[in-house]
């Protein structure tokens, strides 16, 4: 099978790790992998900031480089659910706006192959064992969109507790905002800084030494929290752990 | 809306002081997380979940379609119960009804049933201005009204108060408007609610005209519903000799068998009830039993023209049960003042810009008081999609648009402020647009890595105030893909 790797703009800039991690992983698994050079971002950011019509071109940029592709794959869950949910919503949007049919009739074809990584291991592989050992203890963030847009559900962590030497703790408010939500970090910094804090000290208390997500936008305040209140734990993408084996461990 | 609430700052300003307040925060925190935990199980116990959800939302849906159809219906039916229907277009003229029908009882005070209807057109303010006192009875809207401070939240006004507040407030105010609290009072909650209920029954006894909203309006019969915990409320409908109802028109269910699905979605989803303790219906007027005059107050106040917006429109279908305040996290550290308004929370956020319009400071930043996680959404009892009708009030305020005002059309212009926030997303949009111009900005940005401050300048120093930066990479995704041939070449090392 061959799939279109979506990196995400975040990523792809700031996280290439956990690019090279979902190569390493899906070829692993037999996957043939293509990055398509073309690709920017999906338009969430200005989506989600009310600039709906600076999103338009952005999501007719993705429909045109990811179209021809039997299935694109994402390493985070906001931007899947971005191509998922709201992109037939910008197409309704035009309809009602009385611009026609062309921009739902242009993204309708990625829509439905869109897949977050989780959810491309689990319901279209059909592995939740994919072969990955990490010594360490970890624990989960489901992330708001992973979560309640996508409904990812128990996948990440079915994918986790099959990992080898990975101990897995339940992390208490686990459905809970991190306080990131884009630019909601910098239009209301106080709220989200604060939501920031409640989300590491709930982490310190498991005694895991990774908090683990889906998403690196999330990881990246997650993140950039935990080491101001030098908590000594470290964010880690999904990927990273599920790339990782005994003989090459990647993160 | 109401005038109390003119001239409060935007949100994230507001939002500050709250965040500072320890005890505040203390308080939200518990209340909240006790409430929310009960609603999840009382919402678990039943197996039809889903179904009622989407029931209530399709009767909602329906009875707004039709409003214009169920209004006159409602009117002809509480007009043949022996009711008087007024109309009233906004606050002013709602409040000049109420105080024109109270003076014609020769009466200078009334007990009034918690409403958020009356609440929203600050009532008691404008009866007090033409000198008729309004007594909250209530027990959180008396500790509000005491404490001479706003409601916090939509379910639980005093919320942001804790036991030992509420004696103090009690000890020190209940005197002045009536019967004052007991010697000695102490701060557990049974002295406190005796004391209350010492205090109110005076007015209970005393008054002549009471003054009450409605959770529902069924069009059929014209009867009026309100459900509550306490009893006061039903007090307040049974006693006086003259009722005043004031009641948003979006209220309307068109018949009883409809309020099977609310009775059952509402006391769940607001006090983790399986039934309201108290459920009062009324429908006009009955010789000798109850009020001997009835008059209906219905509300407009911006509500067409929030039901003139497509994507806007869902917010009318609100029952006001507060469960998603109680799951929202931003107001759980903001508290309800924040929001400006008597709907806090993320239902406030998306009614309080669109039934106000989104003209000043404080309207404009509620689009953005949310993470857009979604819990708001996932537990509206109508089912509710709160973050979208969010992101399209964040379209209306950055890039204007058509709307309804007062019945007329009009194109907004986009708010100030919003600038260098434009400029920066057309400049991203537009990088975004072409990979190669997005290639050499990622390769600029890895080789002056060094360079980065850990702080940030501008608008960016929100940002680096509570969190660290990312380290940037040595070099982007794309370059390692292109340098590596998709991995399969020598990985090396980035140059």
């Amino acid at each position: 099978m061959r799939v279109a790797l979506f990196l995400t703009c975040v990523n792809d800039t700031l996280y290439p790790e956990t690019g090279r991690a979902v190569v390493k992983l899906l070829t692993r698994l037999g996957v043939e992998v293509d990055f398509p050079m073309a690709q920017t971002c999906c338009g969430q950011a200005h989506y989600n900031t009310g600039y709906r019509h600076e999103a338009e071109p952005l999501a007719r940029h993705f429909s045109d480089v990811f179209g021809k592709y039997e299935a694109i794959v994402t390493p985070s869950g906001s931007c899947g659910a971005m191509v998922r949910e709201l992109y037939p919503r910008m197409g309704e949007r035009a309809r009602a706006e009385g611009r026609g049919d062309t921009l739902a009739a242009t993204l309708a074809p990625v829509v439905p192959k869109t897949y977050e990584l989780t959810e491309f291991l689990v319901d279209v592989l059909g592995v939740t064992d994919v072969g990955a050992y990490y010594p360490h203890t970890v624990t989960y963030h489901p992330t708001c969109h992973g979560l309640r847009g996508l409904g990812l559900g128990e996948r990440p962590r079915q994918l986790l507790r099959a990992v080898r030497g990975l101990e897995l703790v339940e992390l208490p408010g686990a459905d809970e905002c991190c306080g990131f939500g884009g630019t909601f970090a910098l239009k209301n910094s106080d709220v989200s800084a604060a939501m920031g804090a409640d989300k590491v000290r709930n982490a310190e208390s498991t005694g895991a030494e990774v908090l683990c997500a889906a998403d690196n936008s999330c990881l990246m305040h997650i993140g950039g929290t935990m080491t101001r209140l030098r908590t000594g734990m470290r964010p880690v993408h999904i990927a990273e752990i599920l790339a990782s084996t005994e003989e090459e461990p990647t993160a | 809306m109401s005038g109390t609430f003119v001239g409060m700052p935007a949100f994230p300003k507001a939002a500050h002081e709250a965040v500072g307040n320890q005890t505040l925060r203390a308080n939200l925190r518990h209340a909240t997380h006790t409430i929310r935990a009960k609603r999840a199980n009382a919402v678990a116990e039943v197996s039809d979940w889903a179904e009622l959800r989407e029931a209530g939302k399709r009767i909602k849906d329906h009875t707004l379609r039709h409003l214009d159809r169920y209004l006159v219906q409602l009117e002809e039916s509480v007009t043949a119960a022996g009711g008087i229907v007024h109309w009233a277009a906004d606050a002013d003229e709602a409040n000049r009804i109420v105080a024109g029908l109270v003076k014609e009882t020769g009466e200078s005070e009334v007990v009034k049933v918690k409403s958020m209807a009356t609440q929203e057109i600050g009532l008691n303010e404008a009866l007090e201005a033409e000198g008729i006192r309004a007594y909250e009875t209530d027990l959180a809207e008396l500790i509000v009204q005491l404490g001479k401070d706003r409601p916090s939240h939509i379910l639980v006004p005093a919320i942001h108060r804790n036991r030992g507040e509420i004696r103090e407030i009690f000890a020190r105010e209940m005197s002045e408007w009536g019967r004052p609290a007991p010697e000695g009072l102490t701060d557990t909650p049974a002295e406190l609610a005796d004391a209350a209920r010492l205090h109110l029954r005076e007015k209970f006894l005393r008054a002549k005209v009471g003054v009450s909203g409605a959770n529902f309006m069924v069009a059929e019969t014209g009867t009026l519903v309100v459900v509550e915990s306490e009893g006061n409320g039903r007090m307040c409908l049974t006693l006086p000799e003259t009722l005043i109802s004031v009641v948003g028109i979006e209220k309307i269910v068109p018949t009883w068998r409809d309020l099977e699905v609310f009775l059952q979605t509402l006391p769940r989803s607001s006090t983790a009830e399986r039934m309201n303790p108290y459920t009062s219906t009324w429908t006009g007027t009955t010789d000798g039993d109850g009020p001997r005059t009835f008059h209906l107050v219905l509300l407009d106040n911006g509500r067409t023209d929030t039901l003139a917006d497509e994507v806007g429109r869902q917010a009318l279908r609100c029952i006001r049960c507060s469960a998603c305040l109680n799951v929202c996290p931003v107001y759980e550290r903001a508290g309800g003042h924040a929001y400006g308004s008597v709907y806090p929370g993320p239902i406030g956020a998306i009614l309080s810009p669109q039934l106000r319009g989104t003209g000043s400071e404080i309207d404009a930043s509620l689009p953005y008081a949310s993470s857009l996680c979604g819990a708001c959404y996932e537990v509206c009892p109508v089912a509710i999609d709160i973050p979208e009708v969010l992101v399209h009030l964040r379209e209306r305020v950055v890039q204007g648009g058509p709307v309804t005002r007062e019945g007329n059309k009009v194109v907004l212009k986009p708010a100030k402020g919003h600038g260098a926030e434009r400029a920066a997303m057309r400049a991203a949009r537009w990088a975004f647009s072409r990979p190669g111009a997005l290639r050499a900005g990622q390769r600029l940005a890895s080789r002056t890595r060094r360079l980065h401050p850990r702080t940030l300048p501008g608008p960016g120093k929100a940002w680096s105030a509570s969190r660290d930066l990312p380290a940037l990479p040595a070099e982007p995704f794309r370059d390692w893909w292109q340098r590596t041939n998709g991995g399969t070449g020598d990985e090396g090392t980035a140059k």
